[in-house]
């Protein structure tokens, strides 16, 4: 017979529970993109002097919240090896009844969120009901959901900008200080959302299964995980983050803008994937997805404060994502 | 029987802190937080000298784009920002050539940025808090989102910047300091007064080809066209309204569906050109071209070219680059004086037509060609 | 017969499963013995996977009755069975690669922290599963060091290794194995045939199916030899040959109901 280790070997030096989790946090596929985050921070420093003081690290930040929120959802739908191209439609959806109820109906302002929100989960709903119950690629539904959700922005809101909204509706555009920099209380809302998410995928079963359902469905399925449920359940919550993310909008530019987000689906997923998450599913971090935006966000920042046009910022950020990938295929083949 | 099969980095040299790739991971983010945190405790003046910065920007292989003259050194010069709707329409690509040669002409520094699409308000909040936080004395914009920019703008002229709405105004005016524009009415009334003369009591069935609900510029023009025609809306002249949000190809559409419901139509009064060139394709295609009066504004050079070869009748020309110059004056004169610019300053709109009518002032297709902005 | 009669484990009688005009369950009977390793084969269409499948859960019979320790069961899916103590290794081993070991043996059983952290905030208690999946796979004695590998960066071996393991941490009264050897090469076959050898040493009988005639006369105790949709035979393979059971299964050769022997 041979002879087996025993597990106290094994695990001996992981009894540090802090350790173990924060490592976990920082999983393989962080690493790059945090690297190309602090390259580039380094660069953009040496540029332009203005670029690491406080009020403008708050302002990258601040810029990036709502493709920020927006990318906690699509990483959630992308984890299930789905993916998402409605969130920006259905966000500015969200901002749209938000506003018109809180101005045009005198509604509560609270009240006004909360059905903007629920608009907005129900739309995740709908997409992911229509994905297991018609077994179509969440690429198709989400497309058509994307239409419909603009057209009905678009309908509702009469082409109109709302705007003299209630003060309630733009709290998380309200700052507080922390020595010389102003800090707005909707990017603090959006570190507390991924960490929220950042829990709930690494420190719950709920989590493991998400992965596992992106990973394998069907071995999901054999060991007795609700597959249906749980991915509608993650279009659902996805759609509700989208809906804070339109709030997070609101915050920022004090109004209800029907042509807001047309292009957003496209820069989450950019965030998603720069963040070293895997669009064939059940690989990833969301904290990844944070530095990802971060990247795009700093990227965008650092080269307007050098005066360099924003048509290179778009082709700059789409060498980024190929790299990106590039570099993570490599490594997975390297670690084979 | 089982061998022990041990494929695990893990276990080795437990002594020492290995570095692992998720302990690396830990430093550099704790790293890039201290960053953060010694950032935010105070204004972090990075004073590495311009030379590595020139290096990395060739390394980077983005030395094409930069629009500072020289390294950027915001003691000394003035910085002004503008900000335009998108960086493609060469409406704006003319714009920003005049403020770039006049900021140059005059030593300042001029920082731009434009939006994604036409409507991009986010991208143009984005980039009025950027050049703030840079320090630029006066933001020249064009709104995209005319009342959902002004909440931003308010913002930087609460910083004491000074802030000219540039061919657009905000909704409403005051929401800038001042507004450098064509007078979109006037020019819609030019045209309008030239169409009543060509059609010479002929009677008119009108197809107005729009830009999209709720856009000032677009509505000024048009109801100008009207007052100049001397009808009103809702006149049962006007057999069509469509809209093209200044694309040719949607003009082209708009103009097929207008011919479907009235293939009668004698005159066609379009947004921009694009929306007249689109408009011509579909009447040529439709062999009508011959049959109907195109008027429209802009006054680009492909448009006057397209009154030249009497696809448009006439169009009424403005000047993006005296407003470009214009603004960065204003923004020079603020810096050195304290003086803001205010109210609105109109840079002028003539009719450029190859087939002058009495009664009507304009000038001919040769000063057109001469005075037009984009690629000639 | 050297043993008094045992109650089986698992027992079936007159199953009968017909899909539109075809049969495939045609008065089936079944009986596994408390520790024994039970190869079911079968030729294509024999009936063997609707067997499998009734007896699992994952199809309801038209007709029959199933036993389990002399109870009579309906399993409504493949969870019930599941929740009854029958754990099944399917043949595409139902993994997810790029988990860890840990995690796939508890996928969908996962342990949480004891107290407010797992009651409210739902913590999984990692450490306690890394533990408990440790001491598991080293009960079946294979080797693996770290519980947090990805199952992706194992061997075919391995991977079916964790598999095993699933099920026999979990099972209760019966590991069915669906192909286990079918895509292993000779060596980790030998692995493989060891570790079933292991979970019946557990005290879990098993059910095995193969199509390899070679691996079943090596680790099986009885052999269940299906076709046409019935039991035609149960042999032991010390006193039966390979060939002889081949005839069985083919037609060549009329079974005859061989229980005990």
């Amino acid at each position: 017979m041979s002879k087996v280790i025993t597990p106290n070997q094994t695990e001996a030096g992981a009894s540090d529970d802090t350790r173990r989790m924060l490592s976990q946090a920082f999983s393989v596929s962080t690493l790059g993109p945090l690297i190309a985050l602090l390259i580039a921070s380094a660069f953009f420093a040496i540029q332009s002097p203005r670029f690491l003081t406080g009020t403008n690290l708050s302002l990258v930040v601040q810029q990036v919240m709502v493709i920020g929120t927006l990318a906690i959802g699509q990483t959630l739908v992308i984890l299930t090896a789905g993916i998402d191209l409605s969130n920006g439609a259905v966000m500015a959806l969200g901002t749209i009844v938000m506003t018109k109820f809180a101005t045009d109906y005198g509604l509560n302002p609270f009240a006004a969120i909360l059905a903007g929100l629920i608009v907005c989960a129900l739309f995740g709903a709908l997409n992911g009901t229509l994905v297991t119950r018609l077994g179509l690629p969440p690429f198709i539904v989400t497309l058509g959901t994307l239409n419909i959700a603009f057209a009905l922005t678009h309908i509702y809101s009469n082409e109109q900008t709302i705007s003299d909204l209630p003060a309630a509706l733009t709290f998380f555009g309200n700052t507080f200080k922390i020595g010389e920099t102003a800090i707005t209380y909707g990017t603090i809302l959006m570190f507390v959302l991924f960490f929220l998410t950042w829990f709930v995928l690494q420190q719950t079963a709920v989590g493991r299964h998400i992965y596992a359902l992106g990973n394998n469905p069907e071995a999901a399925r054999l060991t007795g995980i609700n597959t249906r449920r749980l991915l509608i359940m993650v279009y659902s919550v996805a759609g509700l983050i989208y809906g804070i993310a339109g709030l997070l909008l609101i915050s920022r530019t004090s109004v209800g803008d029907p042509q807001a987000g047309q292009t957003d689906n496209l820069d989450s997923i950019t965030a998603v994937v720069l963040g070293g998450t895997s669009l064939f599913g059940g690989r990833g971090s969301v904290l990844g997805t944070l530095v990802g935006a971060l990247i795009v966000g700093i990227f965008r920042n650092g080269l307007q404060l050098m005066g360099v046009k924003s048509i290179f910022q778009v082709l700059i950020t789409g060498v980024l994502v190929i790299l990106a990938v590039s570099v993570d295929q490599l490594a997975r083949r390297r670690q084979k | 029987m089982f061998e022990r099969i041990t494929s695990s980095k893990e276990g080795k040299g437990r002594t020492r802190l290995p570095l692992t790739r998720r302990n690396g991971t830990l430093l550099l983010l704790m790293a890039f937080f201290c960053q953060l945190g010694l950032a935010a405790c105070g204004d972090n003046t990075n004073t590495a000298s311009t030379g590595a910065g020139a290096a990395a920007t060739t390394a980077a292989g983005v030395a094409a784009a930069t629009t500072a003259a020289g390294a950027a050194a915001p003691g000394g010069t003035i910085q002004i920002g503008l900000i335009t709707k998108t960086d493609t329409n060469p409406f704006f690509v003319k714009m920003k050539e005049g403020a770039e040669k006049e900021a140059q002409a005059k030593g300042a520094k001029l920082l731009s940025a434009a939006g994604k699409f036409d409507g991009d308000n986010e991208s143009q909040v984005t980039a009025i808090e950027n050049m703030v936080n840079a320090g630029v004395k006066g933001i020249l914009i064009t709104p995209s989102n005319t009342k959902a920019i002004v909440p931003a703008i308010q913002k930087a002229r609460d910083k004491g910047v000074l802030v000219i709405a540039l061919d657009t105004p905000t909704d409403p005016q005051e929401g800038t300091d001042a507004l450098f524009a064509t007078d979109n009415k006037k020019a819609g009334v030019l045209i309008g007064q030239y169409a009543k003369a060509a059609m010479a009591g002929k009677p008119a069935k009108i197809a107005t080809l729009d830009l999209a609900p709720g856009i000032t510029v677009g509505v000024l023009r048009h109801d100008g066209f009207l007052e100049g025609y001397g009808i009103k809306n809702g006149d049962a002249q006007i057999v069509c309204s469509q809209d093209t949000q200044g694309d040719q190809a949607k003009g082209q559409t708009a103009m097929e569906n207008c011919l479907q419901k009235e293939p009668g139509i004698n005159l066609v009064y379009t947004i921009n050109e694009p929306a007249a060139l689109g408009a011509y394709t579909a009447l040529k295609a439709a062999g009508k071209e011959k049959d109907v009066l195109i008027v429209s504004v802009d006054g680009g050079c492909t448009g006057v070219q397209g009154v030249k070869d009497g696809k448009i009748g006439a169009t009424s020309q403005q000047y993006p680059l005296k407003m470009a110059t214009a603004g960065v004056d204003a923004v020079v004169d603020f810096a050195a004086s304290g003086k803001k610019a205010t109210g609105y300053t109109d840079t002028g709109v003539t009719l450029i037509t190859g087939k002058p009518q009495t009664g009507v002032d304009a000038k001919d297709i040769q000063f057109g060609l001469d005075n037009c902005w984009g690629n000639k | 017969m050297e043993s008094p009669a045992q109650i089986p484990v698992l027992q079936a009688r007159g199953l009968v499963k017909r899909y539109g005009n075809v049969t495939a369950l045609d008065g089936t009977d079944f009986d596994l013995l408390p520790g024994e390793i039970l190869a079911v084969i079968g030729d294509n269409g024999a009936g063997k996977s609707s067997l499998i499948k009734a007896l699992s859960g994952a199809t309801i019979p038209d007709e029959g009755q199933i036993f389990l320790d002399g109870k009579q069961v309906h399993f409504r899916s493949p969870l019930d069975a599941r929740k009854q103590g029958i754990e099944t290794v399917y043949q595409d081993l139902a993994v997810a690669p790029a988990l860890a070991i840990a995690d796939n043996l508890f996928l969908g059983r996962e342990l949480r922290r004891p107290g407010v952290l797992g009651s409210v905030f739902r913590m999984l208690d990692k450490k306690r599963m890394l533990t408990e999946a440790s001491s598991h796979m080293q009960d079946l004695k294979i080797g693996i060091r770290s519980m947090r590998q990805a199952v992706e960066t194992l061997s075919g071996g391995q991977r079916q290794g964790v598999a095993v393991a699933r099920s026999a941490a979990f099972a209760r009264h019966v590991v069915i194995m669906d192909e286990p050897t079918a895509a292993l090469g000779v060596k980790e076959s030998g692995m493989v045939l060891d570790l079933i050898r292991r979970v019946r040493e557990k005290g879990l009988p098993v059910i095995l199916i193969s199509h390899n005639m070679p691996h079943v006369f090596e680790v099986a105790d009885r052999v269940h030899i299906q076709r046409l949709g019935r039991r035609v035979a149960v042999v032991r393979p010390h006193n039966f040959s390979m060939s002889d059971a081949v005839a069985i299964m083919t037609g060549a050769m009329a079974g005859e109901e061989v229980t005990n022997n």
